[in-house]
């Protein structure tokens, strides 16, 4: 899976699970501060990257995810084993 | 003879005082929208009586529901995390007020999934022969264990309380399946450190005596736990997805209620939602709410019903029953509690009195 298909992927769960609104999704926008995604938010997201991508995403791990790109980052790295 | 626990009788105890969303605006540092969009509650029920008080209301309408008296009951079982007092029980209170001098009583307590934990204990008990009829009580007030000035669990619970009556029947209806569990490695991240024998009696921190939660994780855990769990006494029933005809979750959280019924694929309509109107009261949300649907026409004779929940403990539980032939109850009650002078954010006043005006602009 590249990089592209990762993104669209998270950009459609990121409208059909948490209801955002297409158009502001980008891979610089901030989830906390561009999407207003609060803390339960968050979580909803991270599970909804485990189960689309069949990967386990550790809390610090998860921590460190701030933006939409970020959330790529990561998906890309655990699919890269 | 096979025997069978079939809940003939439900009832539900609303305590009169009302909390909106925008009476807690003038408590703490919160909003209608706030509220509304995290959790999916407008308001919640604020109780001037005691946890044995709205049991026993809850009851004497779950009796006449069944066309029972309190004497022909010879098990009360009282799911509850706020009873009265350490000692005695609640339930044997609820015993004296209704009068119910055949039945042995007790509390159990599994928190929010207590409910379901206490129906699956009285079916046993009942398809073992030792008992015929059971009181099956959730009833709580966790109001009194709140911080009210503190916005992140304040504005989640209530006060109320739910009850059915199992009968010992021949008819394969009842509990099909049932699955109860425990997590208590991780019961730190939703407790109240200092309301019990381990508290600190004589000078006690004011926080220890609320309710502490790690938000998120719980979510992240009641989310999982409900929806597997779900999963699981669906298939050890033998339905499909399909066949479930209504998933009655414990409401704690809209967000959780809709993970949970994704997780299962099902459509809303087959989800019972009244979060809105009460908020989380813990053992007494599952119980309420069938109530609710039983009187809205949403369960059918013979229907297959999930119910689901997650609370302190860390606890879980998930159960599918299948309805009897009776939907409709066999008499009514008038019990109610007693009136009540006070609003809720009156009732509310020496708690927001000892937990400090400073919260308010922090």
């Amino acid at each position: 899976m590249d990089r592209s298909e990762i993104e669209n992927r998270i950009k459609n769960l990121l409208v059909s699970e948490l209801g955002l609104d297409e158009s502001r999704v980008s891979a610089e926008a901030t989830f906390e501060e561009d999407l207003e995604v609060d803390s339960l938010g968050v979580v909803e997201l991270l599970m909804a990257l485990e189960d689309e991508f069949g990967v386990k995403i550790p809390d610090e791990e998860a921590e460190e995810i701030g933006t939409v790109g970020e959330a790529v980052d990561v998906v890309e790295a655990k699919l890269a084993g | 003879m096979v025997r069978y626990a079939e809940i003939t009788g439900w009832g539900k105890c609303v305590p009169p005082s009302v909390l909106s969303n925008s009476d807690l605006e003038v408590l703490t540092d919160t909003s209608d929208d706030w509220i509304t969009t995290r959790t999916g509650i407008k308001e919640r029920r604020i109780s001037h009586v005691n946890v044995s008080d709205m049991a026993v209301v809850a009851s004497l309408h779950a009796l006449a529901a069944a066309n029972l008296e309190p004497t022909d009951i010879d098990l009360i079982l009282l799911a509850t995390c706020t009873a009265d007092l350490v000692i005695p029980s609640a339930a044997s209170l609820v015993q004296a007020k209704l009068g119910a001098t055949n039945a042995a009583a007790l509390d159990l307590n599994a928190a929010c999934s207590g409910w379901i934990y206490a129906l699956n204990v009285g079916t046993q008990m009942v398809r073992s022969g030792g008992h015929n009829r059971v009181l099956v009580i959730g009833a709580e007030k966790l109001s009194f264990l709140l911080d009210f000035t503190d916005r992140s669990t304040a504005v989640l619970f209530g006060d109320g309380a739910g009850a059915v009556v199992l009968e010992a029947t021949e008819e394969p209806v009842g509990l099909r399946s049932v699955e109860i569990g425990t997590d208590g490695s991780v019961a730190d991240i939703l407790c109240v450190p200092g309301v019990g024998t381990a508290g600190n009696r004589y000078q006690g921190d004011p926080s220890d005596y609320a309710v502490h939660m790690d938000g998120p994780e719980v979510f992240r855990r009641a989310v999982t736990a409900m929806g597997e769990a779900s999963s699981r006494v669906v298939e050890q029933a033998g339905l499909s997805v399909d066949e479930v005809d209504l998933l009655i979750p414990h409401q704690a959280n809209v967000r959780i209620i809709d993970a949970t019924a994704r997780k299962l694929k099902l459509a809303p309509e087959q989800v019972f939602v009244n979060i809105a109107s009460y908020g989380n009261t813990s053992a007494a949300t599952i119980p309420m709410a069938l109530t609710e649907a039983l009187q809205e026409g949403r369960v059918e004779p013979g229907a297959n019903i999930v119910f689901a929940a997650f609370g302190a403990g860390l606890t879980w539980a998930a159960a599918v029953v299948r309805w009897g032939r009776r939907v409709e109850p066999l008499g009514t009650s008038d019990a109610h509690l007693p009136p009540v002078d006070k609003t809720a954010a009156e009732l509310l006043e020496a708690n927001v009195a000892f937990y400090g005006e400073g919260r308010r602009s922090e």
